[in-house]
This record gives structure tokens, sequence and C-alpha cells, in this order.
């Protein structure tokens, strides 16, 4: 369910990406919060709570909408254009836990900690 | 200074990375018009601006792509004579400036900054730093406004603006000011479906504004011809309004929205701290709530724009080291700045909304004006009958701008009526009660003291959305006045950068030898 609804400027070239692993389509201009809230209902899951998020203030100030990118990457929704496949995610995958992340960018080869590691997560 | 004004000499030439030059930072209104009286006075300002394109957030533009096809009166309505002005200008003066657009500011002290553009930051030293960083709306929080669809009004203004879309089919518009009213029209304009729009400021606050407000009769047509246009039209508007909360429903992934019968047992009125359910469920605005005269409101609608008038973005004025004091009139820590726009430091300057909220027309002459003055400083000769006027005119606007924070005013009772369960905090959910604990349990009485314990302000937007209801909360709670309690310390980076972009900033370039 879209949070976005677009009342005008519809006339502009078609961008291809992928959001959660599936194409979407936005228009060029679009930012992401735009490309994304046309779809779906947020950017992102707090941290804290792990409530939907969707922004808030939409000009770079309240840093609310923060999203995921499939290589690790992060980018403020509000302030970045949506290129064409870009590839975007809601949430971190159920695989890829915030806890798995503190470990996993640590190759065990070069890790003595690794196993501590994860014996923690 | 009517139009683009070139300089009588030839145009400074570009400035080396090891030249000394007054840096702008922001825009807006206010940087645009500093930018160019020190171009007409042969000078070569840096426009520094986080921004793609010039403007601000009120003359903010569309996107630089193809197919954009609102006109200026579409997109600014009554402003937009002025909006085009400053576009205009902005592109006339390209030759004469150093613009940097994309560039955000995230750190400044002792005549060097940081700037990040295009995913790589540089030091620049400045030999003189007008601060034109604009403002963001005040929101207090309320139960549900971490729900998605609960945008500020500003932010509800962007998507319009800057992105051709509505924050949803039917929206309600609540909290006060002149944007609420500007906002809700714009939107009804465009298409959109404005369910009601819900003003905390009272008949009575309107009344004793009025011989204030005379002084700008302009502004009050407007105002004016916005509420009775949303009338005409059918939209509820309501005064003296208490906001409750935002109602919002949970639905099971894949549910339709229309299946509504879980609606009544899954409401609820905070969306904050139900995050750890395995179930992935959506949250979705139902309706606003509030209170008018004794009865209680309930508002269908699936978007929310709120906010209570403007903050100023203080944290590079305050990383410069400029003295701040509390403002009674803006609630809020101020850097303290002469009629001129200086700052408590030698060499930095203070223009529009940043220095203190006075609107839009205000910050064109205020840029102007701090310009002057630093020109002045350097003991260039300055058209004083100029300045005699910009310092008459902006002397108005100050009246003009106690007139209307009197029309519409700070709910000062919010702190007491806010829950202990609502969060204030929105990046690290943070909860009214822990910040009450903090002062029952640990005997807090400064704000930067509960930043430390509670971690309030200490998230990725630093206090913008949260430092002023965190203020107020705490002086509640230790029963003195928001002046009381301090204020935020910011701290670089001011917003968040990527760790890899601090490591490899490019250094400040030497200083050039100067004799």
């Amino acid at each position: 369910m879209p949070i976005l609804k677009r009342l005008t400027e519809t006339a502009r070239a078609p961008v291809a990406f992928m959001l959660d692993g599936a194409p979407a389509q936005a228009l060029m201009g679009d930012t992401v919060l735009t490309a994304v809230l046309t779809h779906i209902d947020r950017v992102r899951r707090s941290e804290f709570g792990g409530g939907p998020r969707a922004g808030f203030c939409m000009m770079g100030a309240c840093q609310d909408c923060w999203m995921l990118l499939e290589d690790g990457g992060r980018v403020r929704a509000c302030t970045t254009f949506i290129e064409p496949g870009m590839r975007l995610l809601s949430q971190w995958p159920d695989t890829w836990r915030p806890a798995a992340v503190a470990v996993a960018p640590v190759p065990s080869s070069v890790s003595p900690a690794a196993d501590d590691g994860e014996a923690l997560s | 200074m009517n139009g683009f004004v070139a300089p009588a000499a030839a145009t400074a030439p570009a400035a080396s990375a090891y030249e000394l030059q007054p840096v702008i930072i922001g825009a807006g209104p206010a940087g645009i018009r500093a930018a160019q009286a020190l171009v007409a006075a042969g000078l070569r300002p840096r426009v520094l601006d986080e921004s793609l394109r010039a403007g601000g957030q009120i003359y903010r533009q569309p996107p630089a792509a193809p197919g954009y096809t609102r006109t200026p009166a579409t997109l600014y309505g009554f402003e937009h004579r002025k909006a085009t002005r400053l576009h205009r200008l902005m592109a006339q003066l390209a030759p004469h400036i150093d613009y940097e657009p994309g560039s955000l500011v995230w750190n400044l002290a002792d005549g060097v900054l940081d700037a990040m553009r295009d995913g790589s930051s540089r030091q620049l030293r400045y030999s003189h730093l007008i601060l034109a960083t604009g403002a963001t709306d005040r929101v207090l929080p309320m139960p549900g406004w971490l729900t998605p669809g609960v945008y500020t009004l500003g932010g509800a203004q962007v998507a319009l603006k800057y992105q051709g879309c509505a924050i949803g089919s039917q929206v309600v518009f609540m909290g006060t000011g002149p944007l609420l009213y500007l906002v809700a029209y714009q939107y009804a304009k465009a298409g959109a479906r404005v369910a009601a729009v819900l003003d905390t400021a009272r008949f009575k606050d309107r009344v004793a504004a009025l011989p204030g407000l005379l002084r700008a009769p302009t502004l009050l047509a407007k105002g004016l011809y916005y509420m009775a246009w949303l009338r005409r039209h059918g939209v509820a508007l309501h005064e003296g309004v208490r906001p409750l909360r935002v109602l919002s429903g949970s639905r099971m992934e894949g549910e339709s929205r229309a299946g509504g019968s879980r609606e009544g047992d899954s409401r609820r009125g905070d969306s904050g701290s139900e995050g750890d359910s395995p179930v992935q469920s959506d949250i979705r605005v139902e309706a606003v709530q509030c209170q008018v005269g004794g009865q209680t409101l309930t508002i269908p609608c699936d978007a929310l724009a709120y906010g209570l008038g403007l903050r100023s973005e203080t944290q590079l004025a305050s990383l410069a080291g400029c003295r701040h004091a509390f403002n009674a009139r803006d609630r809020a820590w101020l850097p303290t700045h002469d009629a001129a726009g200086r700052s408590s430091v030698a060499g930095v300057y203070l223009a529009g909304d940043g220095a203190g909220i006075a609107g839009a027309d205000a910050a064109e002459l205020s840029g102007e004006r701090a310009a002057l003055a630093l020109l002045q400083d350097m003991g260039r000769q300055v058209d004083l009958q100029r300045v005699r006027y910009l310092d008459g005119k902006l002397l108005r606007w100050q009246r003009i701008r106690d007139a209307l924070e009197r029309a519409f005013p700070f709910p000062e009772d919010w702190a007491a009526s806010i829950a202990d369960d609502v969060m204030v905090c929105r990046c690290e959910e943070i909860s009214a009660g822990t910040l009450r604990e903090s002062v029952a349990g640990q005997g807090t009485q400064e704000l930067n003291r509960l930043k430390a314990l509670t971690r309030v302000g200490m998230g990725r937007c630093q206090g913008r959305m949260c430092g002023a209801a965190a203020a107020e909360v705490l002086a509640r709670a230790c029963g003195v006045g928001p002046d009381q309690v301090g204020r935020l310390r910011p701290q670089p980076p001011v917003k968040p950068i990527p760790i890899h972009v601090v490591m490899m900033a490019t250094p400040v370039a030497p200083a050039e030898e100067r004799r």
C-alpha cells in the first residue's frame, strides 16, 4: 500500500529499479523516497523498536529516511535521486540481522576474534 | 537593489583554492541576496548549498531532470514572481561566484570548514562567513507521530512542490503557523483531498494579533484568502484544537485494507514500540484525534501534515563559536547578532531564518544587510541610504513576526500533557517517561546532561526533531522555564556522513602568505 500519491508531473521518463528484490518503476527526477513510497509504505524499519519508518521532514534534516542498498551501502532517501538499476531494501534481510553484520565484514582468516563474535551473535 | 547589478570593475577572477574568500552557506533567499551584494562590490564569494538547485525550501525548484511541466505560478502561487526573480538572479550570478550546490558543510571552526560534495570531503578556508542555513518545521511529539504517513508541514509541501506527490489520498493538516493554511490550500488546489485543517491557535489569539498583522496587509490578506478558499471548497477548519493522537491500524502483509474486520482491536495510539513482533505488519494512519471545545473529534484520514511553526538551523553557528541566547518569542536558543547580522564572532554573519524565524521576505533583506555589514567591516564604502532602508524594513518585519507569533502561539502546556510512553526522540526511540525518570532519579537539570544520560538528541538528527520537545519536558519536570535548561551543543558531523569520507578528507590548503 503506497503512501505517496502522484498528483502531477507524471510525463517523465520511467526508471527501472529493484525494491526488496522485485522489479519496480519510478520516474526520472524522483527521489529514492518518492520512488519507494509510491509502491510501499516504509523505507526501513527502526533499529530500535523495529517499527516501519517512511521519513518525516523530506528535506534532509530528520535523518529518518536512510535506506539500505543491497550492497550494504545506505542512502538518505529524500535527498538521493533514484537511478536505473538501484537495488533498495526496505528492511534488513532475515539472514542479515544487525548483530550478524557487526561480525560479517571481518574475514575470519584475519580475525582471531571471529569465534568470539559468532559466540556472541 | 532590484535585479542584478553587475560590478563596475571587472569581475573578480576565479579564486584559487589557496585564496581566502567570503563563504556563504545556504542558497535560499538570504544566501542569494548576500551573494548578490558581495558580487556587486566586486568580491567573488563561494556559495555552498546542500540542495542541488538554489532557492532554499520556500523557493525550492523541481529536480533538473527533463519532463517537469509545472509553471512557477503553479509551483509558488502568489510568490511566483519572487521565486522567479531569485532563481534568475542566481543564474546571473553564476559566473561571478564559486557556486557549489550539493555541498554539505558538516564541520566548522576557526576559519576552516569541511564540506562534503559528491561523496568526498575537503577543507576550505574562509575570510568571512555568512550563515544562511534556514529553518525546518518545529514539531512536538504526540502519540502515533512515528506512524508512516505522518510528515511535517514543510515535508508535505516538499512532496508536492518538488515531487508532484501528495503524502496521502486524504490528508489532515494540524498544528499552527502560516504554513498550515498555505500547504492545505496548495494540496486542495493540486487535487488532493484535504480532510480537515486543525489549528492549535485560538480565535482570540488571532484577534489579539490583528493590530500587529495589519502592519503586513498583504500577508494578512493572503492568509485570509487561503482560509476562505478552503472553507468555500468544503474543507472543515477548526481553531483552538488540542492534538490528541494519530490513530493507526495494523494489518497483516498482503491483507487487503478494505478487509477491515481487525480495525477495531488493532487501532493503536502509538507505533513506536511494537516492532519486535515477528509478524510483518504494515502500520498506517487511519485517523487523527483532537479535542475542540471539550469535544473529541476523530477525523478519518491516511496522512497527517503536522507542524507548529519553524525552528532555526543553528548547528553551524554553534560550531563557529557564536554566542547564543534564549529567544522568548521563538522559544529557542538562537545565535545572537546585531541588527545587521553580525554574530559574536568577528567575520561570522547570520542571515535569514537560521538567525531567528522571520520569513522569506525578511530573509532577502537580512541576506543583503549581512553582506553590507561584511563589506563595512572590510572597510569598503557601502550605500548608507540602502543600509538605512534595509534596517528600517527589517525592524518592521520584527514587529510583524511578533504579531504572527501571537496569532499562532506555541502550545506552552504541551510538556504537561504528553504521556510517559510517547516517543520524544524519533532516532533512538526515547520516551517522555525516560526523560522524566532521569530528572526524578538522577537529578538531571541540564539538556546536555540529559542527552548524555538518556541519549535524547544524540541520534542521527542531533536533536533537530526532538531538541525543542526534550527541553520542554525537562524544563517542566524541573519546574523551570525552557530558558533554564541549557541548549543542545551540536557535534560535527552535523549530519551523518560516511566514515571513509572523514578519513579521506582533503586537508586544508596551506594559508597563502599574506603581506
